[in-house]
């Protein structure tokens, strides 16, 4: 988006952007810490994960009070005011992607305490494509290139369907042993919390189509 | 129209773009007739060329803004509406026509007075005779020739109701204009603005000089005589445009830059010159 070249409108916009890229990278970096705990097994990560989340709780109400301090004293318009709700949007859905990297650790520190069910091929398979979706999503939001949004909203539909997939052979495995469901359960829900965040990437691909088109893509209206 | 002369654009909302209807914007869009019909009009202050090619219509019983920073020719435009320019020396148009229901306003064969009766005006500052509230709302009546109690007496009454006013100094209406507050003055001039039965009202930033309180109160009343009334405002305030009017035309150097529904304008415009203005970003 441009920029005003000066003054306090400039200002607290810059402070908008700037504490949105602070939860993008926190959001990001917490996705990458809650994947490794789930993949080395390792609680102390897990247990930073947990930490970090709260934080991103407390930027997402700056961004909020940001927002409606601008709209109060500013009264923006077009790219502005569109600006102001799209980051209200934003901030929410990165708050969102931390607290479902805080399920993926607290189902990690379960799956713990048993053996590996099976190899985790398919959910870092998801996690990555995830993160793929958070970073280019992001950029497009600094960069001003609305265009990537299509190409993260097909992404979803892909990991959609490895969830889909997931859950069949989670499922298959609960049927021929129940004494696996408790380990099959806990990878169902970790595969959730990685569709959903992949949800929250798709969720702010669109807003930022919104911001620099001013067309509204939700809901696949093309 | 040299190739430098930027084209007003209005634009058609793409698919997916906010509606018209979900914006509150029936602006451009509206069925509503056209009541002024602005033919490719240039117009000149001695040898200064003030208006370049401006094009457009505006529609019956809706409000529409002209917004633009100082010096681009909104208030000049508004003026050519009802012929005030006349009254300044070397001001005329120079090229292109003014239309108001299919009527040629600057054809020689029009009464001007005739003319200034249909298409009253708001100006910046309230302007109140030195005389009373009920003389001042029956001035244009008595210019008429109108002199009848009973028919200056009912004009009163619809004009003060009709501006908001009428409960605020209906026992003291033999009292001087003066006297009131700053907001009330400005209410009592469109109230004899309206005492005429104008079919346009032209409002040349009528809140300018009123307090927020005054300012709210013009705004619902210029809500409440689009009912009746086509009503053409020139604002500095970019809100007041936004909250008051269903189209806006942007001005920027003498030429119309965009016009379009006021949603549209102030949510998406198409124009990176209108979107920088009306952010704050020049002007």
């Amino acid at each position: 988006m441009s920029m005003p070249t000066n003054g306090p409108a400039s200002e607290q916009i810059s402070n908008i952007r700037e504490t949105l890229l602070m939860m993008a990278s926190l959001a990001d970096r917490n996705l990458a810490l809650a994947m490794r705990a789930l993949v080395e097994r390792d609680e102390k990560i897990a247990a930073a994960v947990e930490a970090e989340d709260s934080q991103l709780d407390q930027l997402e109400i700056n961004v909020d009070e940001l927002v409606i301090n601008h709209m109060a004293t500013h009264a923006p318009v077009a790219t502005d005011c569109r600006f102001m709700l799209v980051a209200s949007k934003i901030s929410s859905n990165l708050e969102r992607i931390g607290d479902s990297a805080v399920t993926i650790v607290r189902r990690s520190l379960e799956l713990n305490r048993e053996p590996l069910l099976k190899p985790l091929i398919d959910i870092p398979r998801m996690a990555k494509i995830a993160e793929s979706m958070l970073r280019d999503g992001i950029t497009a939001l600094i960069d001003n290139k609305p265009e990537l949004a299509q190409e993260i909203i097909r992404r979803d539909k892909e990991v959609d369907a490895i969830n889909k997939q997931l859950a069949r052979e989670l499922t298959s495995f609960m049927l021929e042993d129940p004494g696996t469901i408790t380990r099959a359960m806990n990878l169902t829900l970790v595969a959730r919390a990685l569709e959903r965040i992949a949800d929250h990437c798709k969720n702010i691909a669109e807003e930022v189509y919104y911001l620099y088109h001013a067309v509204d893509i939700r809901h696949d209206r093309k | 129209m040299d190739e430098s002369t930027p084209v007003a654009q209005t634009s058609a909302a793409p698919p997916g773009a906010a509606s018209a209807v979900a914006n509150g914007d029936k602006g451009l869009r509206s069925t509503a007739p056209t009541i002024i019909d602005i033919d490719h009009v240039d117009f000149q202050y001695g040898a200064h060329k003030a208006l370049h090619g401006i094009d457009f219509e505006i529609k019956k019983k809706l409000v529409t803004a002209f917004i633009g920073p100082s010096g681009c020719g909104k208030s000049t435009l508004l003026r050519c509406l009802n012929r005030m320019n006349d009254l300044i020396d070397g001001a005329r148009i120079s090229a292109g026509a003014i239309r108001i229901s299919d009527i040629d306003i600057y054809d020689p064969s029009v009464d001007v007075i005739e003319l200034r009766k249909r298409v009253g005006m708001v100006f910046q500052k309230s302007n109140p005779f030195p005389k009373s509230i009920y003389e001042n709302v029956v001035y244009g009546l008595r210019l008429q020739g109108i002199n009848h109690k009973a028919r200056l007496d009912e004009a009163v009454e619809r004009s003060l109701r009709g501006a908001a006013l009428w409960e605020e100094v209906r026992d003291r209406l033999h009292t001087s204009a003066l006297g009131l507050s700053g907001g009330q003055q400005q209410r009592l001039c469109i109230a004899r603005a309206i005492a005429v039965e104008p079919e346009i009202i032209l409002m040349d930033e009528p809140c300018s000089a009123l307090d927020p309180i005054a300012t709210v109160k013009v705004e619902e009343l210029i809500h409440q005589l689009k009912q009746d009334y086509t009503i053409v405002i020139v604002t500095h305030n970019m809100q007041q445009a936004g909250r008051c009017s269903d189209v806006t035309a942007f001005f920027y150097i003498g030429r119309l830059i965009e016009i379009d529904g006021t949603g549209k304008i102030f949510t998406n415009p198409s124009q990176k010159q209108t979107e920088d203005y009306i952010s704050g970003r020049f002007g």
